[in-house]
């Protein structure tokens, strides 16, 4: 093996090198986000402009499709209330290093018990009653999806990244055989999907709008959040272990009772974007209930720093991108899936960003260590 | 212990102003004009540095004088902002830590990079370039047994790593080197984890090692240690070179004059706070005490003692022979499978951590980092750990900010921490400086028994000065004392009996007027003191 490295005279350093910073500046962590999108905005365009779009309009059209009117706006509204929910759910969870990937089936469980509450449990309840007993049915059927890889963790110390995910499936196939089954609705022509639920069951509505009390569940969670995760001796042992269990285990912390909290109020939250998606828009189970909020969800909660406030803000940002990314589809004839590649791009380049935050790049220059 | 005979030692003939003229012909590495900053800190500081072919070239300083940053620089881990780094005559440039291995740089870290489950001659393998699909084993077997026999390195190719001693696998590690084509070896307080055994084996082996020709860099702090085995000392302090000396024309004390700065203050002179304490009570009681290692083998066998309020006991031993797992079942982190705990009259076997630790039983853990603090936290999230759930510091379910910041300042200012600033992140402190606040965190409530297990290691001179202090202060007041500790000096300095710990088990009680190194290091090895004194009577 040659020794490139000893040979005299010495090869032309001319490399870039990454640094770790001991901390990131004010100024790094708020330019390099801005960065991120627009360089994510320059790469989509220039895959537009491969696929022969002009780029621009493009974008225009989108952001005019996602904010362009009041009932744009309000659809963005709409769509961000499950992202916010389960972004909401994900982070929680991801705080303590708990890497909940399930809340697409935590969201479908919560669906499906919020859904025998409105058609079987509480048929013919009052709102009072009725809309109540579907957000504790929501929460409780997602905080048990969510519980059970909490428990399993916890207690037994199975990797909860496995069995979320595997129970996504189990809830996604549960809850289609319900609708082809037993609730499928008999006067549905065969369609799969329980029949409509009784008037009583819809969330209140913003004016005329689609945007729903599902919001308020949203931001009221988000405040609740932040405030127990900062100022309570719970939200401190749960900072401490997610960020070393040793540590917590040491001050004698129930870390694994910790765990399956958790992952009760993780699930819980995707259950109760399960329960707002089918009361406020859906009223009724369909298969198509979540386009995969679960998942993106994981990418809000990441992009939010897993901050409740910070997730609020991405989740309204995503929700615009998934709105105006149906709004070209209609008028430019774009394929939809514009709008998921966007959201990888900008996903990949804020990862990348991170990690301008973290390091800085220094150029080995040849001068100054040669003669 | 260990014979100082350099054999073909080429202690002549260096050019000490090491300039750009033509190098030496001895030089094997030189390191000239080095500037590495982080941030504002410079951690070295136009360092120049040369060690040659044919001797033991040691490094000394305090944590935090710039030893590891230099060496990083040479391992190809980090560049340097300015300075020329020189192997054997030629400027190079490394850009991967893989350039400097092809340049011929080894280095023997604390922790060894061997695969566990591995054998010997399996992990040699691994660091050996690709050559076809064969591992072609026999053949590294044979060189193994080869390299062994020249410098003392004796070793069963065959063996698989779990199953070796540590000396053992530093064995390993340093065969592995010199198969890959090291010529500079740069072992990091290779005796850290050493018993007295096998750190005179090593010493031996780093003599025999120069005499071929190698060039030998020794990192320590240990002063006795670097006499024994160096032909040249070059001091760090704050990141600059404080000088470079021949190891025969020093001593001790003015090395630990160069690396401090001041002369040592005499912590091994008796101290006045020993005539004005007073002894109380048992106040912990251990008895008959076993536990399990983490892989679930016995780990702690049948160990007794007691402790007196105002007194302070002692345990010695090579790491790994069960002092973690008496300070975890004592602290009720690791479940005891057999006998009692006591404080004061209270059984506290296997009671809960925080319950133990509300009773009066502080615990500074051997990892500080690992265990007893987080590094990405704020100082006042580390520094509330014990307190969080008691008033003032929480009402009810709520965490008091007010009651956060107050508390933690208070321990910053009075431990003198730096930065004492609550808001600081943990990781950003020194070595001493988290030790400090993990020390003022569990001592904050007045213990009446203290569990501290190298409470001074990786921690500067300054700092474990500081930290002595505090445990002379604490004995004094009146806490029974556990101390667990490598560093026989300390453990001199500080106990009034020293037990040594030897697989799990107490070979015996002495004090430190009756402790003579050689008796301690035979227990360490695992001789019991009765065995001892019978030899000495026959």
């Amino acid at each position: 093996m040659s020794a490139p490295a000893t040979t005299t005279p010495p090869p032309p350093v001319r490399g870039w090198r990454l640094e770790r910073v001991s901390k990131p500046s004010i100024a790094a962590q708020i330019l390099v986000p801005i960065a991120s999108i627009v360089a994510a905005l320059v790469v989509g365009g220039a895959i537009m402009l491969f696929a022969g779009e002009n780029p621009l309009s493009v974008y225009r059209e989108m952001f005019d499709g996602a904010f362009g009117s009041n009932y744009r706006r309000s659809e963005t509204l709409v769509k961000m209330i499950p992202l916010l929910l389960t972004g909401l759910g994900v982070a929680v969870a991801f705080r303590m290093q708990l890497w909940n990937i399930g809340a697409e089936g935590q969201f479908y469980f919560g669906a499906v018990f919020a859904t025998w509450v409105a058609l079987y449990g509480f048929a013919d309840s009052g709102a009072w009653i009725v809309i109540p007993a579907m957000m504790v049915g929501g929460m409780l059927g997602g905080a048990l999806w969510g519980g059970i890889p909490g428990v399993l963790r916890g207690y037994l110390g199975v990797n909860e990244t496995i069995t979320s995910l595997m129970l996504n499936y189990v809830a996604i196939l549960f809850a289609s055989w319900l609708v082809h089954g037993p609730w499928r609705n008999p006067d549905g022509f065969g369609f799969p999907g329980t029949e409509i639920f009784a008037a009583a069951t819809y969330l209140p509505t913003w004016g005329t709008t689609r945007v729903h009390l599902g919001l308020v569940f949203g931001l009221v969670a988000a405040v609740i959040l932040s405030f127990v995760l900062q100022r309570t001796r719970w939200g401190y042992e749960i900072s401490i272990a997610g960020n070393s269990e040793r540590v917590a285990k040491y001050a004698g912390m129930a870390t694994g009772r910790n765990m399956v909290i958790v992952m009760l109020v993780s699930g819980g939250l995707a259950g109760l974007a399960g329960m707002s998606e089918l009361a406020g828009i859906g009223h009724s189970l369909q298969r198509e209930l979540s386009p995969g909020y679960g998942y993106t969800a994981i990418i809000v909660a990441w992009l939010g720093r897993l901050n409740p406030f910070g997730i609020i803000l991405v989740a309204f940002l995503l929700a615009g991108l998934l709105v105006g990314g149906e709004q070209i589809q209609l008028s430019l004839g774009l394929p939809s899936a514009v709008a998921p590649m966007l959201q990888g791009i900008i996903l990949f380049f804020l990862l990348g960003g991170d990690l301008l935050t973290l390091y800085r790049i220094v150029r080995v220059s040849a001068t100054g260590a040669a003669s | 212990m260990t014979e100082h005979q350099p054999v073909t030692n080429p202690v002549g003939n260096q050019s000490r102003s090491a300039g750009s003229t033509t190098p030496p012909e001895d030089e094997a590495v030189a390191m000239l004009g080095i500037v590495k900053r982080f941030g504002p800190v410079i951690a070295n500081d136009n360092i120049s540095f040369v060690a040659n072919k044919g001797e033991v070239h040691a490094l000394v300083g305090e944590n935090g004088a710039g030893k590891s940053t230099l060496m990083s620089i040479l391992a190809g881990l980090y560049r340097p902002d300015a300075g020329e780094v020189r192997i054997g005559g030629s400027p190079v440039h490394f850009k991967s830590p893989g350039d400097a291995i092809a340049a011929g740089i080894g280095m023997v870290y604390q922790n060894f990079m061997l695969v566990d489950s591995f054998t010997v001659a399996e992990n040699v393998v691994l660091g050996l370039p690709a050559g076809g699909f064969g591992l072609r084993l026999d053949e590294t077997e044979a060189k193994l047994v080869d390299y062994g026999n020249r410098y003392g390195l004796g070793i069963d190719p065959k063996a698989t790593i779990w199953q070796l001693s540590v000396g053992e696998q530093q064995r390993v590690e340093i065969i592995r080197l010199l198969i890959r084509g090291a010529t500079t070896l740069v072992f990091d307080e290779p005796t850290a984890v050493l018993t007295p055994q096998e750190s005179a084996d090593l010493i031996r082996t780093l003599r025999a090692l120069a005499a071929e020709g190698f060039c030998v860099i020794f990192i320590s702090h240990k002063l006795d240690e670097v006499a024994a085995v160096a032909d040249r000392i070059t001091v760090l302090r704050h990141g600059a070179v404080v000088d470079t000396v021949k190891a025969s024309a020093t001593n001790r004390r003015e090395l630990a004059r160069m690396m401090v700065g001041r002369e040592l203050a005499g912590a091994l002179l008796a101290d006045a706070e020993l005539d004005r304490r007073r002894i109380g009570d048992v106040a912990l009681t251990v008895n008959d005490l076993s536990a399990t290692s983490d892989k679930r083998l016995p780990a702690l066998r049948s160990v007794s003692f007691e402790i007196r309020a105002g007194e302070t006991l002692g345990i010695a031993g090579v790491a790994g022979n069960g002092q973690r797992e008496l300070a975890e079942a004592i602290t009720g982190l690791r479940t005891a499978t057999s006998g009692t705990v006591c404080l004061g009259a209270t059984d506290i076997t296997n009671a809960h951590p925080r319950t133990i630790a509300r009773s009066g039983v502080a615990h500074v853990p051997e990892d500080r980092l690992g265990t007893g603090l987080v590094g990405t936290l704020d100082l006042a999230s580390n520094a509330i750990l014990r307190t969080y759930r008691r008033n003032p510091i929480a009402r009810g379910p709520l965490l008091m900010k007010r009651a956060v910041t107050r508390f933690t300042d208070r321990l910053l200012a009075d431990y003198e921490v730096n930065p004492a600033n609550h808001a600081a992140r943990l990781r950003d402190l020194s070595g001493g400086n988290q030790q400090k606040l993990l020390i003022a965190r569990e001592l904050a409530g007045e213990p009446a028994a203290i569990v501290a297990v190298h409470p001074t290691r990786g921690v500067d001179v300054g700092a474990s000065e500081a930290i002595h202090g505090v445990l002379r202060a604490q004995r004094t007041r009146g806490a029974a004392t556990l101390l667990i500790s490598e560093d026989l000096d300390e453990l001199i300095a500080l106990c009034d009996r020293i037990a040594v710990m030897y697989e799990g088990e107490l070979m015996g009680t002495v004090t430190p007027q009756g402790a003579d190194a050689e008796t301690l290091g035979l227990m360490m090895a695992g001789t019991r003191l009765d065995a001892i004194q019978e030899a000495v009577c026959a």
